[in-house]
Protein backbone atom coordinates (compact mmCIF):
# COMPACT_ATOMS: atom_id res chain seq x y z
CA UNK A 1 0.00 0.00 0.00
CA UNK A 2 1.19 3.14 -1.06
CA UNK A 3 0.07 6.34 1.41
CA UNK A 4 0.05 9.86 0.80
CA UNK A 5 -0.61 12.12 3.93
CA UNK A 6 -0.93 15.99 2.69
CA UNK A 7 0.17 18.08 5.14
CA UNK A 8 -0.73 22.18 6.16
CA UNK A 9 1.85 24.09 7.58
CA UNK A 10 -0.07 26.17 10.48
CA UNK A 11 0.50 28.85 12.79
CA UNK A 12 0.39 26.73 16.30
CA UNK A 13 -2.77 26.30 18.30
CA UNK A 14 -1.76 28.94 21.07
CA UNK A 15 -0.83 31.46 18.34
CA UNK A 16 -2.41 35.07 18.89
CA UNK A 17 -3.71 36.19 15.25
CA UNK A 18 -3.12 39.56 14.32
CA UNK A 19 -3.15 40.50 10.41
CA UNK A 20 -0.75 43.00 8.58
CA UNK A 21 -0.31 45.23 5.16
CA UNK A 22 -3.18 46.84 5.78
CA UNK A 23 -5.15 44.12 7.32
CA UNK A 24 -4.25 41.88 3.79
CA UNK A 25 -2.37 39.62 5.13
CA UNK A 26 -1.82 37.34 7.91
CA UNK A 27 1.18 38.56 10.58
CA UNK A 28 3.66 35.78 10.63
CA UNK A 29 5.70 37.59 13.46
CA UNK A 30 6.99 35.36 16.31
CA UNK A 31 4.39 32.96 15.39
CA UNK A 32 5.44 29.35 15.20
CA UNK A 33 4.67 26.75 12.32
CA UNK A 34 3.86 22.82 12.88
CA UNK A 35 2.26 20.33 11.21
CA UNK A 36 -1.86 21.06 11.27
CA UNK A 37 -3.09 18.77 14.21
CA UNK A 38 -5.76 17.12 12.27
CA UNK A 39 -3.11 16.66 9.83
CA UNK A 40 -0.84 14.88 12.37
CA UNK A 41 -3.43 12.39 13.34
CA UNK A 42 -3.42 11.19 9.81
CA UNK A 43 0.20 11.26 9.55
CA UNK A 44 0.37 8.95 13.11
CA UNK A 45 -2.52 6.62 11.43
CA UNK A 46 -0.27 6.54 8.55
CA UNK A 47 3.04 5.35 10.59
CA UNK A 48 0.83 2.40 11.98
CA UNK A 49 0.19 1.13 8.63
CA UNK A 50 4.05 1.53 7.62
CA UNK A 51 5.09 -0.37 10.74
CA UNK A 52 2.56 -3.24 11.09
CA UNK A 53 1.46 -3.36 7.18
CA UNK A 54 3.88 -2.51 5.17
CA UNK A 55 2.42 0.32 3.60
CA UNK A 56 5.12 2.94 1.89
CA UNK A 57 4.58 6.64 3.41
CA UNK A 58 5.17 9.78 0.98
CA UNK A 59 3.81 13.44 2.62
CA UNK A 60 3.45 16.29 0.30
CA UNK A 61 2.61 19.82 0.74
CA UNK A 62 1.49 23.25 -0.83
CA UNK A 63 3.78 25.90 0.48
CA UNK A 64 7.21 27.84 0.39
CA UNK A 65 10.77 26.82 0.86
CA UNK A 66 9.24 28.14 4.15
CA UNK A 67 7.49 25.12 4.54
CA UNK A 68 10.26 23.30 5.05
CA UNK A 69 10.86 22.53 8.46
CA UNK A 70 7.49 21.97 8.98
CA UNK A 71 8.22 18.91 6.14
CA UNK A 72 11.01 17.56 7.73
CA UNK A 73 9.55 17.01 11.03
CA UNK A 74 7.15 14.98 9.18
CA UNK A 75 10.50 12.82 7.86
CA UNK A 76 11.51 12.90 11.34
CA UNK A 77 8.40 11.32 12.26
CA UNK A 78 9.01 8.43 10.01
CA UNK A 79 7.68 9.21 6.35
CA UNK A 80 9.58 7.82 3.39
CA UNK A 81 9.52 11.09 1.47
CA UNK A 82 8.43 14.60 1.12
CA UNK A 83 7.30 16.28 -1.63
CA UNK A 84 6.78 20.53 -1.89
CA UNK A 85 4.61 21.99 -4.69
CA UNK A 86 5.99 25.38 -4.90
CA UNK A 87 3.25 27.30 -5.00
CA UNK A 88 1.28 29.93 -1.78
CA UNK A 89 -1.68 28.14 -0.62
CA UNK A 90 -4.11 30.88 -1.07
CA UNK A 91 -7.18 29.10 -2.61
CA UNK A 92 -8.63 25.69 -1.51
CA UNK A 93 -9.34 24.32 -4.52
CA UNK A 94 -5.99 25.47 -6.31
CA UNK A 95 -4.45 23.23 -3.55
CA UNK A 96 -6.20 20.79 -4.75
CA UNK A 97 -5.53 20.76 -7.92
CA UNK A 98 -2.25 20.93 -7.12
CA UNK A 99 -2.29 17.59 -4.75
CA UNK A 100 -4.71 15.67 -7.46
CA UNK A 101 -1.81 16.35 -9.64
CA UNK A 102 0.80 14.34 -7.40
CA UNK A 103 -1.74 11.88 -6.14
CA UNK A 104 -2.41 11.00 -10.25
CA UNK A 105 1.36 10.54 -11.08
CA UNK A 106 2.32 8.82 -7.70
CA UNK A 107 0.25 5.34 -8.16
CA UNK A 108 -1.23 6.22 -4.31
CA UNK A 109 -3.67 3.98 -2.65
CA UNK A 110 -4.91 5.97 0.18
CA UNK A 111 -4.24 9.56 0.70
CA UNK A 112 -4.70 11.04 3.97
CA UNK A 113 -5.32 14.98 4.60
CA UNK A 114 -6.50 16.48 7.24
CA UNK A 115 -10.38 17.72 8.13
CA UNK A 116 -9.57 21.13 7.92
CA UNK A 117 -6.53 23.37 8.48
CA UNK A 118 -6.76 24.87 11.43
CA UNK A 119 -5.79 28.54 9.95
CA UNK A 120 -8.43 29.26 6.95
CA UNK A 121 -10.54 26.36 8.09
CA UNK A 122 -11.88 25.68 4.53
CA UNK A 123 -11.96 21.84 4.75
CA UNK A 124 -12.48 21.34 0.95
CA UNK A 125 -9.01 20.06 0.10
CA UNK A 126 -9.56 16.55 0.34
CA UNK A 127 -13.35 16.44 -0.54
CA UNK A 128 -12.19 18.44 -3.70
CA UNK A 129 -9.26 16.12 -4.57
CA UNK A 130 -12.20 12.92 -4.17
CA UNK A 131 -14.04 14.74 -7.17
CA UNK A 132 -11.44 15.55 -8.99
CA UNK A 133 -9.86 11.90 -9.21
CA UNK A 134 -13.31 9.92 -9.00
CA UNK A 135 -12.06 8.36 -5.68
CA UNK A 136 -13.81 7.47 -2.63
CA UNK A 137 -14.27 9.64 0.15
CA UNK A 138 -14.55 9.72 3.98
CA UNK A 139 -14.81 13.07 5.93
CA UNK A 140 -14.37 13.49 9.75
CA UNK A 141 -12.74 10.39 9.85
CA UNK A 142 -11.97 9.07 13.19
CA UNK A 143 -11.54 5.59 12.46
CA UNK A 144 -9.45 3.25 9.71
CA UNK A 145 -8.81 -0.11 9.38
CA UNK A 146 -7.56 -1.12 5.96
CA UNK A 147 -7.19 -5.09 5.14
CA UNK A 148 -6.04 -6.03 1.63
CA UNK A 149 -8.42 -3.58 -0.13
CA UNK A 150 -11.28 -3.40 1.97
CA UNK A 151 -12.12 0.03 3.97
CA UNK A 152 -13.64 -0.37 7.49
CA UNK A 153 -13.94 3.56 8.39
CA UNK A 154 -15.89 5.92 10.89
CA UNK A 155 -16.83 9.43 10.91
CA UNK A 156 -18.23 11.75 13.04
CA UNK A 157 -21.73 13.22 12.50
CA UNK A 158 -23.56 15.68 14.75
CA UNK A 159 -24.49 13.93 17.46
CA UNK A 160 -22.64 10.43 16.76
CA UNK A 161 -20.51 8.43 14.63
CA UNK A 162 -21.05 6.79 11.14
CA UNK A 163 -19.35 3.29 10.01
CA UNK A 164 -18.67 3.00 6.81
CA UNK A 165 -17.53 0.40 4.37
CA UNK A 166 -15.65 1.38 1.39
CA UNK A 167 -12.26 0.13 -0.60
CA UNK A 168 -9.23 1.58 -1.56
CA UNK A 169 -8.09 4.06 -3.66
CA UNK A 170 -9.45 5.93 -0.69
CA UNK A 171 -9.62 9.79 0.29
CA UNK A 172 -9.91 10.75 3.66
CA UNK A 173 -10.01 13.96 6.05
CA UNK A 174 -8.66 12.87 9.06
CA UNK A 175 -8.91 14.47 12.87
CA UNK A 176 -8.53 13.58 16.16
CA UNK A 177 -9.54 9.68 16.74
CA UNK A 178 -7.91 8.43 14.24
CA UNK A 179 -5.24 8.15 16.93
CA UNK A 180 -4.99 8.71 20.52
CA UNK A 181 -3.69 12.56 21.54
CA UNK A 182 -1.29 10.31 23.59
CA UNK A 183 0.13 8.51 20.38
CA UNK A 184 1.19 11.18 18.67
CA UNK A 185 4.81 11.23 18.32
CA UNK A 186 7.91 13.58 18.88
CA UNK A 187 10.52 13.24 16.35
CA UNK A 188 13.83 11.65 18.42
CA UNK A 189 17.15 12.59 17.21
CA UNK A 190 17.99 9.45 15.22
CA UNK A 191 14.58 10.48 13.19
CA UNK A 192 15.68 13.97 13.00
CA UNK A 193 19.41 12.30 11.58
CA UNK A 194 17.90 10.50 9.45
CA UNK A 195 15.46 12.92 7.76
CA UNK A 196 18.24 14.89 6.86
CA UNK A 197 19.00 12.20 4.31
CA UNK A 198 15.74 11.80 2.96
CA UNK A 199 14.41 12.82 -0.08
CA UNK A 200 12.52 16.05 -0.33
CA UNK A 201 11.21 16.74 -3.76
CA UNK A 202 10.59 20.28 -4.91
CA UNK A 203 7.99 20.71 -7.92
CA UNK A 204 6.35 23.43 -9.47
CA UNK A 205 2.54 24.18 -9.82
CA UNK A 206 0.57 23.29 -12.35
CA UNK A 207 -1.54 25.66 -13.83
CA UNK A 208 -4.62 26.16 -11.83
CA UNK A 209 -7.30 28.26 -11.46
CA UNK A 210 -7.34 30.42 -7.83
CA UNK A 211 -11.38 30.05 -7.20
CA UNK A 212 -11.53 32.48 -4.39
CA UNK A 213 -9.03 34.62 -2.77
CA UNK A 214 -9.26 36.76 0.50
CA UNK A 215 -9.36 40.41 0.13
CA UNK A 216 -9.14 41.49 3.86
CA UNK A 217 -9.06 40.59 7.54
CA UNK A 218 -10.51 41.96 10.55
CA UNK A 219 -10.46 40.92 14.01
CA UNK A 220 -13.78 39.98 16.24
CA UNK A 221 -14.46 43.08 18.00
CA UNK A 222 -13.05 43.31 21.96
CA UNK A 223 -15.50 41.99 24.60
CA UNK A 224 -17.97 44.35 26.46
CA UNK A 225 -17.06 43.98 30.33
CA UNK A 226 -18.30 40.87 31.73
CA UNK A 227 -21.33 41.16 34.38
CA UNK A 228 -20.11 38.93 37.80
CA UNK A 229 -22.79 37.79 40.18
CA UNK A 230 -22.65 36.31 43.89
CA UNK A 231 -22.51 32.84 44.20
CA UNK A 232 -24.82 33.41 46.85
CA UNK A 233 -27.85 34.90 44.31
CA UNK A 234 -27.97 32.19 41.65
CA UNK A 235 -31.48 33.76 41.24
CA UNK A 236 -29.93 37.03 39.18
CA UNK A 237 -28.02 34.86 37.37
CA UNK A 238 -31.71 33.78 35.53
CA UNK A 239 -33.06 37.11 35.73
CA UNK A 240 -30.67 38.45 33.74
CA UNK A 241 -30.63 36.06 31.31
CA UNK A 242 -34.14 36.17 30.56
CA UNK A 243 -34.29 39.94 30.92
CA UNK A 244 -31.13 41.32 29.37
CA UNK A 245 -29.65 39.14 27.13
CA UNK A 246 -32.83 37.19 26.30
CA UNK A 247 -31.61 33.66 25.75
CA UNK A 248 -33.95 31.77 27.56
CA UNK B 1 -30.87 31.15 -13.29
CA UNK B 2 -31.89 30.82 -9.57
CA UNK B 3 -30.13 30.62 -6.20
CA UNK B 4 -30.34 26.77 -4.99
CA UNK B 5 -30.29 25.88 -1.35
CA UNK B 6 -29.75 22.23 -0.38
CA UNK B 7 -32.28 22.31 2.36
CA UNK B 8 -31.18 18.84 4.94
CA UNK B 9 -33.56 16.82 6.74
CA UNK B 10 -33.45 13.85 9.21
CA UNK B 11 -36.18 11.07 9.20
CA UNK B 12 -38.07 13.34 7.22
CA UNK B 13 -38.38 16.44 8.42
CA UNK B 14 -36.31 19.29 7.80
CA UNK B 15 -33.38 20.03 10.58
CA UNK B 16 -33.28 23.82 11.91
CA UNK B 17 -30.45 24.92 9.68
CA UNK B 18 -32.69 23.88 6.79
CA UNK B 19 -34.74 27.36 7.71
CA UNK B 20 -31.79 29.30 8.20
CA UNK B 21 -29.82 28.32 4.96
CA UNK B 22 -33.29 28.45 2.79
CA UNK B 23 -33.54 32.42 4.43
CA UNK B 24 -29.75 33.34 3.99
CA UNK B 25 -30.73 31.78 0.02
CA UNK B 26 -33.30 34.21 -0.14
CA UNK B 27 -31.70 37.35 0.82
CA UNK B 28 -29.14 36.17 -1.74
CA UNK B 29 -31.75 35.91 -4.32
CA UNK B 30 -33.74 39.35 -3.59
CA UNK B 31 -30.63 41.01 -3.89
CA UNK B 32 -29.29 39.30 -7.17
CA UNK B 33 -33.00 39.84 -8.39
CA UNK B 34 -34.13 36.16 -8.53
CA UNK B 35 -35.32 33.52 -6.75
CA UNK B 36 -34.57 30.48 -4.73
CA UNK B 37 -35.29 26.58 -5.81
CA UNK B 38 -34.36 24.46 -2.58
CA UNK B 39 -33.18 20.67 -3.51
CA UNK B 40 -34.66 18.50 -0.46
CA UNK B 41 -34.64 14.58 -0.07
CA UNK B 42 -37.35 12.78 0.93
CA UNK B 43 -38.49 15.98 2.76
CA UNK B 44 -42.36 15.05 4.72
CA UNK B 45 -43.34 18.69 4.40
CA UNK B 46 -41.09 20.50 1.75
CA UNK B 47 -44.04 22.99 1.07
CA UNK B 48 -42.64 24.19 4.61
CA UNK B 49 -40.12 26.11 3.10
CA UNK B 50 -42.35 28.92 1.25
CA UNK B 51 -42.16 30.13 4.72
CA UNK B 52 -38.29 31.36 4.04
CA UNK B 53 -38.52 32.61 0.46
CA UNK B 54 -38.34 29.36 -1.33
CA UNK B 55 -40.07 29.68 -4.77
CA UNK B 56 -39.57 25.82 -5.85
CA UNK B 57 -38.73 22.54 -3.90
CA UNK B 58 -36.82 20.02 -6.10
CA UNK B 59 -38.26 17.03 -3.79
CA UNK B 60 -36.08 14.11 -4.23
CA UNK B 61 -37.51 10.46 -3.57
CA UNK B 62 -35.52 8.17 -5.46
CA UNK B 63 -35.43 5.32 -3.25
CA UNK B 64 -31.59 4.97 -3.14
CA UNK B 65 -31.02 8.53 -1.49
CA UNK B 66 -33.37 8.19 1.56
CA UNK B 67 -30.03 8.25 3.44
CA UNK B 68 -27.21 10.61 3.22
CA UNK B 69 -24.48 9.93 1.21
CA UNK B 70 -21.98 12.53 0.82
CA UNK B 71 -20.82 11.46 -2.93
CA UNK B 72 -24.61 10.44 -4.56
CA UNK B 73 -26.07 13.65 -2.70
CA UNK B 74 -23.33 15.79 -4.08
CA UNK B 75 -23.85 14.13 -7.74
CA UNK B 76 -27.86 14.90 -7.03
CA UNK B 77 -27.17 18.62 -6.20
CA UNK B 78 -24.91 18.95 -8.83
CA UNK B 79 -27.22 18.04 -11.63
CA UNK B 80 -30.03 20.38 -9.74
CA UNK B 81 -27.41 23.49 -10.27
CA UNK B 82 -27.08 22.15 -13.90
CA UNK B 83 -31.20 22.32 -14.55
CA UNK B 84 -31.15 25.35 -12.41
CA UNK B 85 -28.58 27.05 -13.89
CA UNK B 86 -27.42 28.56 -10.23
CA UNK B 87 -24.37 30.19 -10.24
CA UNK B 88 -24.87 30.51 -6.05
CA UNK B 89 -25.33 27.20 -4.15
CA UNK B 90 -26.26 28.26 -0.32
CA UNK B 91 -25.25 24.79 1.93
CA UNK B 92 -24.84 24.74 5.86
CA UNK B 93 -22.10 24.36 7.70
CA UNK B 94 -23.51 21.35 9.52
CA UNK B 95 -20.58 18.27 9.12
CA UNK B 96 -22.72 16.15 6.58
CA UNK B 97 -23.11 19.76 4.29
CA UNK B 98 -19.44 20.44 4.56
CA UNK B 99 -18.51 16.66 3.80
CA UNK B 100 -20.35 17.31 0.86
CA UNK B 101 -19.95 20.78 -0.26
CA UNK B 102 -16.17 20.03 -0.92
CA UNK B 103 -16.96 17.26 -3.42
CA UNK B 104 -20.05 19.73 -5.18
CA UNK B 105 -16.87 22.36 -5.51
CA UNK B 106 -14.36 19.27 -7.19
CA UNK B 107 -17.85 18.33 -9.09
CA UNK B 108 -18.35 21.87 -10.81
CA UNK B 109 -15.30 23.64 -10.36
CA UNK B 110 -16.80 25.82 -7.80
CA UNK B 111 -15.15 28.96 -5.40
CA UNK B 112 -16.69 27.22 -2.31
CA UNK B 113 -16.39 29.72 1.03
CA UNK B 114 -17.57 27.87 4.13
CA UNK B 115 -18.09 29.44 7.68
CA UNK B 116 -19.97 32.60 6.52
CA UNK B 117 -21.26 34.86 8.93
CA UNK B 118 -23.19 37.58 7.02
CA UNK B 119 -25.23 37.79 3.96
CA UNK B 120 -22.61 39.04 0.67
CA UNK B 121 -21.22 42.25 0.74
CA UNK B 122 -21.60 42.59 -3.27
CA UNK B 123 -23.02 40.42 -5.63
CA UNK B 124 -20.18 41.00 -8.71
CA UNK B 125 -17.59 40.05 -7.53
CA UNK B 126 -19.36 38.31 -4.50
CA UNK B 127 -17.74 38.85 -1.02
CA UNK B 128 -18.49 37.38 1.86
CA UNK B 129 -17.23 37.58 5.49
CA UNK B 130 -16.63 34.20 7.02
CA UNK B 131 -14.74 33.22 10.04
CA UNK B 132 -11.20 32.19 9.53
CA UNK B 133 -8.04 30.93 12.43
CA UNK B 134 -11.14 28.87 14.33
CA UNK B 135 -13.26 32.39 14.96
CA UNK B 136 -9.80 34.55 16.06
CA UNK B 137 -10.75 36.66 12.91
CA UNK B 138 -12.87 37.26 9.85
CA UNK B 139 -11.50 36.96 5.93
CA UNK B 140 -13.66 39.12 3.47
CA UNK B 141 -13.70 36.82 0.39
CA UNK B 142 -14.03 36.95 -2.84
CA UNK B 143 -15.69 34.26 -5.25
CA UNK B 144 -13.39 34.17 -8.81
CA UNK B 145 -15.44 31.12 -10.07
CA UNK B 146 -18.46 30.22 -12.19
CA UNK B 147 -20.75 28.56 -9.62
CA UNK B 148 -20.08 29.90 -6.29
CA UNK B 149 -21.06 27.64 -2.97
CA UNK B 150 -21.52 29.53 0.46
CA UNK B 151 -21.40 27.45 3.48
CA UNK B 152 -23.67 29.90 6.31
CA UNK B 153 -22.24 29.35 9.62
CA UNK B 154 -24.62 28.17 11.81
CA UNK B 155 -26.58 30.67 13.78
CA UNK B 156 -24.80 33.37 11.98
CA UNK B 157 -28.09 34.59 9.76
CA UNK B 158 -31.00 33.38 11.90
CA UNK B 159 -34.05 31.92 10.74
CA UNK B 160 -35.62 34.69 8.68
CA UNK B 161 -39.39 34.37 7.71
CA UNK B 162 -40.08 35.50 4.33
CA UNK B 163 -43.69 34.00 3.14
CA UNK B 164 -44.27 32.74 -0.27
CA UNK B 165 -46.26 30.32 -2.29
CA UNK B 166 -43.48 27.01 -2.39
CA UNK B 167 -44.35 24.73 -5.34
CA UNK B 168 -43.01 21.69 -5.20
CA UNK B 169 -41.94 19.15 -7.82
CA UNK B 170 -39.95 15.75 -8.34
CA UNK B 171 -36.53 15.61 -9.15
CA UNK B 172 -35.16 12.75 -10.66
CA UNK B 173 -31.76 12.62 -11.02
CA UNK B 174 -29.01 9.62 -12.71
CA UNK B 175 -27.17 8.03 -10.28
CA UNK B 176 -24.31 5.84 -10.97
CA UNK B 177 -22.55 2.59 -9.05
CA UNK B 178 -20.26 4.63 -8.47
CA UNK B 179 -21.52 7.31 -6.24
CA UNK B 180 -22.66 4.55 -4.03
CA UNK B 181 -19.53 2.79 -3.72
CA UNK B 182 -18.96 4.02 0.10
CA UNK B 183 -22.18 2.77 2.74
CA UNK B 184 -23.08 3.78 5.52
CA UNK B 185 -23.05 0.50 7.74
CA UNK B 186 -24.18 1.85 11.31
CA UNK B 187 -25.12 4.85 12.88
CA UNK B 188 -24.78 5.30 16.41
CA UNK B 189 -26.64 8.31 17.74
CA UNK B 190 -29.10 9.12 20.08
CA UNK B 191 -32.37 9.30 18.67
CA UNK B 192 -33.94 12.66 19.97
CA UNK B 193 -30.90 14.43 21.58
CA UNK B 194 -30.11 17.92 20.90
CA UNK B 195 -26.61 18.43 19.34
CA UNK B 196 -23.92 20.60 20.12
CA UNK B 197 -24.23 21.57 15.87
CA UNK B 198 -28.44 22.39 16.54
CA UNK B 199 -28.57 23.33 19.87
CA UNK B 200 -29.59 26.95 20.84
CA UNK B 201 -28.03 26.61 24.25
CA UNK B 202 -24.93 24.62 25.41
CA UNK B 203 -23.76 23.54 28.80
CA UNK B 204 -20.37 22.74 28.73
CA UNK B 205 -18.26 20.62 31.74
CA UNK B 206 -14.27 21.44 32.21
CA UNK B 207 -11.69 19.42 34.48
CA UNK B 208 -13.30 21.21 36.97
CA UNK B 209 -16.46 19.07 37.64
CA UNK B 210 -13.33 16.63 39.25
CA UNK B 211 -14.41 13.14 37.39
CA UNK B 212 -17.59 11.60 35.40
CA UNK B 213 -19.32 10.41 38.02
CA UNK B 214 -20.26 13.89 38.26
CA UNK B 215 -21.87 14.89 35.17
CA UNK B 216 -25.66 14.23 36.10
CA UNK B 217 -25.96 17.66 37.07
CA UNK B 218 -24.60 18.66 33.54
CA UNK B 219 -26.99 17.10 32.22
CA UNK B 220 -29.79 17.63 34.31
CA UNK B 221 -28.78 21.38 33.74
CA UNK B 222 -28.74 20.87 29.94
CA UNK B 223 -32.31 18.98 30.52
CA UNK B 224 -33.58 21.98 32.01
CA UNK B 225 -32.28 24.40 29.58
CA UNK B 226 -33.25 22.29 26.38
CA UNK B 227 -29.79 22.45 25.47
CA UNK B 228 -27.07 19.95 24.05
CA UNK B 229 -23.78 18.79 26.99
CA UNK B 230 -20.44 19.55 25.69
CA UNK B 231 -16.95 19.34 27.42
CA UNK B 232 -13.25 20.44 27.27
CA UNK B 233 -10.42 18.83 25.87
CA UNK B 234 -9.08 17.62 28.59
CA UNK B 235 -11.98 15.95 29.48
CA UNK B 236 -12.45 14.11 26.34
CA UNK B 237 -8.77 13.07 26.62
CA UNK B 238 -9.64 11.71 29.92
CA UNK B 239 -12.04 9.95 28.58
CA UNK B 240 -15.03 11.11 30.59
CA UNK B 241 -17.11 11.83 28.05
CA UNK B 242 -16.95 11.28 23.85
CA UNK B 243 -15.27 12.71 21.79
CA UNK B 244 -17.75 14.19 19.81
CA UNK B 245 -18.69 16.25 23.21
CA UNK B 246 -15.07 17.96 22.81
CA UNK B 247 -15.49 21.73 21.52
CA UNK B 248 -12.49 24.12 20.55
CA UNK B 249 -9.97 24.38 17.85
CA UNK B 250 -9.00 20.84 17.49
CA UNK B 251 -12.98 19.67 18.55
CA UNK B 252 -16.29 20.71 17.23
CA UNK B 253 -17.13 24.77 17.06
CA UNK B 254 -19.92 26.07 18.84
CA UNK B 255 -22.43 28.60 17.76
CA UNK B 256 -25.14 29.06 20.51
CA UNK B 257 -26.90 31.17 21.47
CA UNK B 258 -25.86 30.56 25.06
CA UNK B 259 -22.90 28.86 25.98
CA UNK B 260 -22.24 28.24 29.73
CA UNK B 261 -18.71 26.88 31.12
CA UNK B 262 -18.48 25.20 34.26
CA UNK B 263 -15.58 24.08 35.76
CA UNK B 264 -13.62 25.27 32.28
CA UNK B 265 -10.26 27.62 32.59
CA UNK B 266 -10.80 29.00 29.24
CA UNK B 267 -7.26 27.92 27.33
CA UNK B 268 -7.25 29.77 23.99
CA UNK B 269 -7.90 26.92 21.78
CA UNK B 270 -11.13 26.79 23.54
CA UNK B 271 -12.26 30.20 23.54
CA UNK B 272 -11.39 30.22 19.74
CA UNK B 273 -13.87 27.42 19.45
CA UNK B 274 -16.79 29.03 21.09
CA UNK B 275 -16.50 31.97 20.49
CA UNK B 276 -19.13 32.40 17.64
CA UNK B 277 -21.84 31.87 20.84
CA UNK B 278 -23.50 34.99 21.57
CA UNK B 279 -23.89 34.72 25.44
CA UNK B 280 -21.21 33.30 27.35
CA UNK B 281 -21.21 32.14 31.23
CA UNK B 282 -18.77 31.04 32.74
CA UNK B 283 -19.13 29.46 36.30
CA UNK B 284 -15.32 28.68 37.84
CA UNK B 285 -14.01 28.70 41.43
CA UNK B 286 -11.28 30.54 40.25
CA UNK B 287 -11.92 33.59 39.68
CA UNK B 288 -8.44 34.39 37.92
CA UNK B 289 -9.57 32.06 34.94
CA UNK B 290 -8.93 33.50 31.86
CA UNK B 291 -12.69 32.22 30.34
CA UNK B 292 -13.96 35.22 32.76
CA UNK B 293 -12.19 37.97 30.44
CA UNK B 294 -14.18 36.43 27.58
CA UNK B 295 -17.62 36.28 28.72
CA UNK B 296 -20.37 37.73 29.18
CA UNK B 297 -21.60 36.82 32.79
CA UNK B 298 -19.80 34.84 35.70
CA UNK B 299 -20.09 33.58 39.07
CA UNK B 300 -17.26 32.38 40.95
CA UNK B 301 -17.86 29.82 43.11
CA UNK B 302 -17.62 25.94 43.65
CA UNK B 303 -20.02 24.59 41.11
CA UNK B 304 -21.11 21.83 43.17
CA UNK B 305 -23.32 24.17 44.96
CA UNK B 306 -23.86 27.14 42.34
CA UNK B 307 -25.28 24.48 40.02
CA UNK B 308 -27.93 22.73 41.78
CA UNK B 309 -29.04 26.07 42.93
CA UNK B 310 -28.79 27.06 39.60
CA UNK B 311 -31.13 24.15 38.73
CA UNK B 312 -33.71 25.12 41.18
CA UNK B 313 -34.29 28.39 40.00
CA UNK B 314 -34.49 27.66 35.78
CA UNK B 315 -37.39 25.50 37.39
CA UNK B 316 -39.22 27.76 39.03
CA UNK B 317 -38.34 30.25 36.33
CA UNK B 318 -39.94 27.99 34.00
CA UNK B 319 -42.94 27.04 35.99
CA UNK B 320 -43.46 30.88 36.40
CA UNK B 321 -43.59 30.89 32.20
CA UNK B 322 -44.77 27.99 31.49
Amino acid sequence: MKILVCISNVPDTTSKINFTSGDTKFDTTGVQFVINPNDEFGLTRAMWFKEKQGATLHVATVGGVGTEPTIRKALAIGADEAIRIDAEPTDGYFVARQLAEIVKNGGYDLIIAGRESIDYNGGMVPGIMAALLGMNFVNTCISLEIDENKVTAIREIDGGKEKIATSLPLIIGGQKGLVLESDLRIPNMRGIMMARQKKLQVVSAIDAPQATRDISFDKPAPKGQIKMIDSGNVGELVELLHNEAKVI
Amino acid sequence: MSVLVYTESENRKFKKNAFEVAAYAFEVARIMGTSVTAIAFHAEAPEDLGGYGVSRVLNVTTDTLQTFNARAYASVIAQAAQKEDATVIVISSSTDSRFLGAILAGKLKAGYVPNVVAAPESIAPLVVRRTVFSNKGFAHSQIDAAVSIIGVSNNAFGQKENAVEATVEGFEPTTSDSDFSTKSVEIDKVPGKTTIADADIVVSGGRGLKGPENWGMIEELAAVLGAATACSKPVSDLGWRPHSEHVGQTGKPVASNLYVAIGISGAIQHLAGVSASKVKVVINSDPEAPFFKAADYGIVGDAFQVIPELIEKLKEFKAQNA
